[in-house]
């Protein structure tokens, strides 16, 4: 893939901003085998176990992504399915005053529900597209969904338990686990103050309906504009803790070279050399055309993808078909929330015969934009370049 | 590799036990569990694959050796299989360690 990728931008002579996307029919096999797990629509399968499943190009062009064709990620293998009606989840912790057992309709019933439409994306998103490429799972575009989040406030529970002055993270455990005991347990933990934003949740449902068992059934967390790995799945345990959680997944895995990206800091977890991933960059998709595509001399067409940031909103997407010269604003569609991907289109000019490569680049409310160049990190994390498409018009 | 997977079987028949509610396969889900399906990847034919598949298999399905080719090279390997025998617990003795850098670096690395 990467080969090929190269191969386009050699044809190009290099003057594109940022990458032309392999996205068209004929890609390499292996990063299109395509594979259904029990209730989900066939997603193009990264590993089979831990299940790695990523959602297809076609199935982003939505508003909300469908629940069946919602990408899945895990790093364990033993996911039990968990009988709603047993399910349990504790709430202590050595910041915590009272500890509390919840079952899920102590949950549904005893507190306020919330809703949030979030953006879910794997820090990993657009891993296998990286230059040079960097183990992990080698995902393209399609680790990513927005949803609409249904469950309660967190810091709600946390207050029923009663968080100590102390506190200074919210360590969080699931009931998926290893398959060797000494292959450390998928444990996550916040800063408190995200914890308590107020659209941080214990969610139960996603589009309306139950979570899917591979989403996180009977409920996860939803951590809004902050990266997929925070919002662990099938919750069951959440700790109010005094000091830094030093379990392998906050202090070795998920990290990024200390000050190489903006967004929020988590001091309690940082180091000189390294520091978390946190909150997602901000970005683009173009779901159609497809690179590759043919569109029809002096046929109407147009451009349609998505934009999305850690929740300042999106302000702007500007679309340039100069390779980077000149840029024009596309046109947003429906804000559906400021942690929401938005829509946006842009008419494309079909007039002139010949190739015709398409950079779309998004800019946040907060400022920022999508870079050109990728910023190096040994994980692969915060993909956010601007894309283009390479399209033919004939 | 036979052990291997019959290892996992036990183990996922063991978290299919847990399950109060049909265990991790409901009964009217036709499609073959991952952990079956997932039997057709097949590793390159070299000195150490037996080894290599048996142990990488107890963990994780092996379709992750060829995707991440093209990131590989010897000392990634090596750091990879140390990853997996000092934080994740990977029972590979540094005899075993050896022999399955070879082959991983042999027909694994930066290739497809």
């Amino acid at each position: 893939m990467a080969t090929r990728r190269e191969l386009l931008l050699a044809a190009t002579g290099g003057c594109l901003i940022g990458r032309v996307w392999a996205t068209d029919a004929g890609a390499a096999p292996e990063a299109e085998a395509l594979a259904s797990l029990p209730g989900k629509r066939p997603l193009i399968r990264r590993s089979f176990r831990p299940p790695n499943f990523e959602t297809p190009l076609a199935e982003l062009a939505a508003g909300f992504t469908s629940n069946d064709a919602f990408f899945v990620r895990y790093h364990l293998s033993v996911i039990p399915r968990i009988d709603p009606a047993s399910w349990r989840l504790e709430v202590s912790g050595a910041s915590a005053h009272r500890p509390l057992t919840l079952s899920l309709k102590d949950l549904q019933s005893g507190f306020e529900h919330a809703e949030v439409v979030a953006v879910n994306q794997c820090a990993g998103n657009r891993r296998g597209l990286f230059t040079p490429r960097v183990p992990g799972v080698q995902w393209g575009s399609g680790a990513m969904g927005n949803a609409r989040w249904r469950g309660v406030r967190l810091r709600e529970v946390l207050q029923r338990a009663g968080i100590a002055s102390d506190a200074l993270e919210v360590v969080f455990g699931g009931a998926d686990a290893p398959v060797m005991p000494a292959t450390p347990a998928f444990v996550k933990s916040l800063p408190v103050e995200r914890a308590l934003d107020e659209n941080t949740l214990v969610a139960f449902e996603m589009n309306g309906r139950p979570l899917p068992h591979w989403n996180g059934a009977p409920a996860r967390l939803v951590v809004p504009g902050w990266v997929g790995t925070y919002w662990t799945k099938h919750l069951t345990s959440i700790r109010i803790e005094p000091r830094a959680f030093d379990g392998f997944w906050m202090k070795t895995a998920y990290r990024v070279p200390t000050g190489a990206f903006p967004g929020v800091r988590f001091t309690s977890q940082e180091t000189a050399e390294t520091t978390p991933v946190t909150e997602l960059m901000v970005n683009s998709l173009i779901t159609s055309p497809v690179s590759g595509a043919r569109l029809r001399r002096s046929a109407h067409a147009e451009l349609a993808g998505k934009a999305w940031d850690a929740g300042a909103g999106i302000e702007g997407v500007e679309v340039s078909v100069d390779g980077g010269r000149s840029w024009r604003d596309a046109t947003l569609q429906r804000d559906l929330g400021r942690f929401a991907w938005r829509d946006f289109r842009f008419v494309l000019d079909t007039s002139s015969a010949g190739r015709l490569d398409v950079a779309v680049r998004a800019r946040s409310r907060n400022g920022a934009k999508q870079p050109d160049k990728l910023t190096p990190n040994p994980s692969g994390y915060h993909d956010n370049i601007v894309q283009t498409v390479s399209l033919e018009v004939a | 590799m036979k052990a291997a997977l019959a290892h996992w079987r036990a183990l996922a028949a063991s978290a299919l036990a847990l399950g109060s509610a049909g265990g991790w396969l409901g009964a009217a889900e036709p499609q073959a569990p991952p952990q079956l399906q997932e039997e057709t990847v097949q590793l390159k034919e070299a000195p150490g694959r037996e080894l290599t598949a048996g142990r990488c298999n107890i963990c994780h399905s092996l379709e992750y050796i060829p995707s991440n080719a093209p990131a590989m090279n010897r000392g990634v390997w090596q750091k990879e299989i140390q990853k997996m025998k000092d934080r994740f617990g990977a029972p590979i003795t540094d005899e075993e360690a050896k022999q399955i850098l070879d082959y991983l670096d042999g027909s694994y690395s930066g290739k497809s």
